[in-house]
């Protein structure tokens, strides 16, 4: 193993490490953080949360009340394990205290704010200061170093910019490693596509959702993979499968690593991944992470899956604790082929709360997803309809017929009909209808994709 | 050979005629074409003047179209007619996916397209009977 030390800028902590594990390639941002020596990581953390808890006790009414209510003062917490004496903070918490009140800060420090989009009731209101805007573009940082993105990569960020956190979040990071950045956000794919071509884009950063769409695009234009420069994707703001990694990488082609991020916790870079494509470093210098039984809140031992829960440890503006993301995951503690030393999460595999409960069932679209991918070549447009006659659920999933599933015999239709039907029962146990539907009938996404049309009265 | 445009389509209101408008502004000329279909969706199956044109329009309608081959037999418009063809079939265990036809003007002879397993095999024995064939350029431009 032979180890070169690249210093890059004039901050001693900026140091890239190139390290080279059974013959492959990884480049860290920041070597101390993300690798460091786990007692050591673990001291940083306790530090980092002793603190945290101090100021949002003092500073938060919210904290203090939930705390009081609990029984339990920051003082309480002598070890990490401690932690789990402490309330779970819920998106609720968020909406109630709309839109200053758990801030830790003056207003006067705080530089930013972004909000979400708040199609599901009041908008979240968040806040940064000049460090959190810091430590965010530090993790963004981490996670391009790691798609490998560098100062010679051309970054097309087609997030949306705004108050959404996906454009600015990616923006700051790719011009902290020196990237060339094209701030183009979403929409007009055929403009997109061209200034890819034209620019050299390298690296892409959007949904994944929209990146299938971008492939659509060059393939409806004639534009042939091979006249872009682009060598990776980096995609996230919503869960994803490995199927859909697979179709995106032979379609673009690009090697397509995901991320993952959330703006009650700070935006997009809380995790990533690296190009051993082994699960998402979660920045456990900034973070603490818990995976909990959804149902009964207890913490569940690493490699068990269940509701992931955030602590930041060195947020600012606003320092959330135990925070519930409804985001089903696992972590490993594992050392990573990359020599990361932080924790990694397994790629999201549904959410709490889009999980159907259908005749008693928990189902989440991704499983949905995967199945589809299964049939070879699948593009994966979908759309899962759940209805209710009478007292019974009924679930119907809309697959629009591409060219690699198409029959002109009825019979092979049928048969393709079945084997999804098949599927889906073995898997879920549930009995869908299956309706092949035409191209382009799915309604296609800018943003997050729709796979879910819940028509049931509750 | 006969070269076959098959179009998926989603059985409610409005989809043959979206198809048929579609090749109509495109000046392309339907010779024949035949739909099978179950309670939510069909196959239309469609032989045209200039079906690389059509197949092309289609898609960039955003129909999902591809292209099969089929084989074109012409048998006397006669009782019994047909029979004789599709029993040369069955004695050499060719499986006949589907079929359809259309009668020339004027109406001597009837025009047999179908789709079979074994393509290569069909039009052998076809041939070795005395069933002529009929090649696309003709049907196209019939």
């Amino acid at each position: 193993m032979s180890i070169k030390v690249k210093i890059v800028g004039d901050v001693v902590h900026l140091l890239v490490i190139k390290c080279c594990f059974k013959g492959g390639e990884y480049t860290l941002w920041n070597q101390r953080y993300e690798a460091m020596e786990r007692g050591q990581l673990e001291q940083l953390q306790f530090l980092r949360l002793k603190q945290t808890l101090e100021r949002v006790y003092q500073l938060v009414p919210h904290y203090r009340k939930s705390f009081q209510q609990a029984g339990v003062e920051p003082g309480d917490v002598r070890t990490l394990n401690d932690l789990s004496k402490l309330p779970f903070t819920v998106k609720n918490d968020l909406r109630d205290n709309y839109p200053y009140e758990l801030f830790a800060t003056h207003l006067s420090e705080i530089v930013r704010v972004h909000s979400s989009s708040g199609t599901t009731g009041i908008p979240t209101v968040v806040g940064y200061t000049r460090s959190d805007l810091e430590v965010w573009s530090e993790l963004m940082a981490r996670t391009l170093t790691a798609a490998g993105g560098n100062q010679d990569s051309v970054i097309h960020i087609a997030y949306g910019y705004g108050l959404f956190t996906g454009g600015l979040g990616v923006h700051y990071g790719a011009e902290k490693i020196g990237a060339t950045v094209v701030p183009i956000s979403g929409g007009q794919s055929k403009r997109q596509v061209r200034m890819m071509k034209d620019l050299g884009t390298t690296l892409l950063a959007c949904t994944p959702s929209y990146a299938l769409l971008l492939a659509e695009t060059m393939e409806e234009m004639g534009i042939k993979p091979g006249e872009l420069r682009l060598s990776s994707g980096v995609l996230g703001a919503e869960p994803w499968s490995e199927g859909m990694r697979k179709v995106l990488e032979e379609r673009l082609p690009i090697k397509a690593y995901d991320i993952y991020g959330l703006s009650e916790v700070i935006g997009p870079g809380v995790s990533f991944e690296c190009s051993a494509q082994d699960g998402l470093h979660l920045s456990e210098d900034h973070f603490i992470a818990e995976v909990i039984d959804p149902t009964t809140e207890e913490v569940l031992p690493d490699g068990s899956t269940g509701e992931l829960a955030i602590t930041t440890i060195s947020k600012e503006a606003l320092p959330v604790i135990r925070y519930r993301t409804r985001d089903i995951t696992t972590l490993t503690r594992e050392q990573c082929s990359c020599g990361r030393t932080i924790a990694r999460m397994s790629k999201i595999s549904g959410r709490t709360d889009d999980m159907l409960i259908i005749r008693g069932v928990n189902v989440f679209p991704s499983q949905i997803e995967s199945i589809l991918l299964e049939i070879a070549e699948t593009e994966p447009h979908y759309l899962l309809v759940v209805d209710r006659h009478g007292s019974l659920d009924t679930l119907e999933v809309w697959v629009e017929v591409s060219e690699d599933m198409f029959s002109d015999k009825i019979r092979g239709l049928e048969e393709l009909e079945r084997f999804i039907f098949d599927e889906i029962n073995n898997v879920l146990g549930i009995s869908a209808k299956i309706r092949l539907v035409e191209p382009k009938t799915i309604e296609r996404s800018q943003g997050k994709a729709q796979r879910v049309i819940d028509k049931r009265q509750m | 050979m006969v070269k076959q445009i098959s179009l998926f389509l989603e059985n409610k209101c409005g989809r043959l005629v979206r198809v048929c408008q579609t090749l109509g502004k495109a000046k392309i000329n339907i010779r024949a074409l035949s739909i099978a279909d179950t309670s939510d969706f069909g196959i239309l199956r469609l032989i045209v003047d200039r079906p690389e044109e059509a197949l092309s329009t289609l898609k960039n309608d955003g129909f999902m179209a591809t292209e099969t081959e089929v084989i074109a037999v012409e048998i006397p418009d006669t009782p019994g007619g047909l029979a004789d063809v599709l029993a040369l079939m069955e004695e050499d265990g060719i499986n006949i996916e589907y079929l359809y036809s259309f009668v020339e003007k004027p109406a001597q002879d009837a025009l047999i397209l179908m789709r079979v397993d074994q393509i290569e095999q069909a039009k052998k024995i076809l041939q070795e009977n005395q069933i002529p064939l009929i090649d696309g350029d003709r049907i196209y431009s019939l």
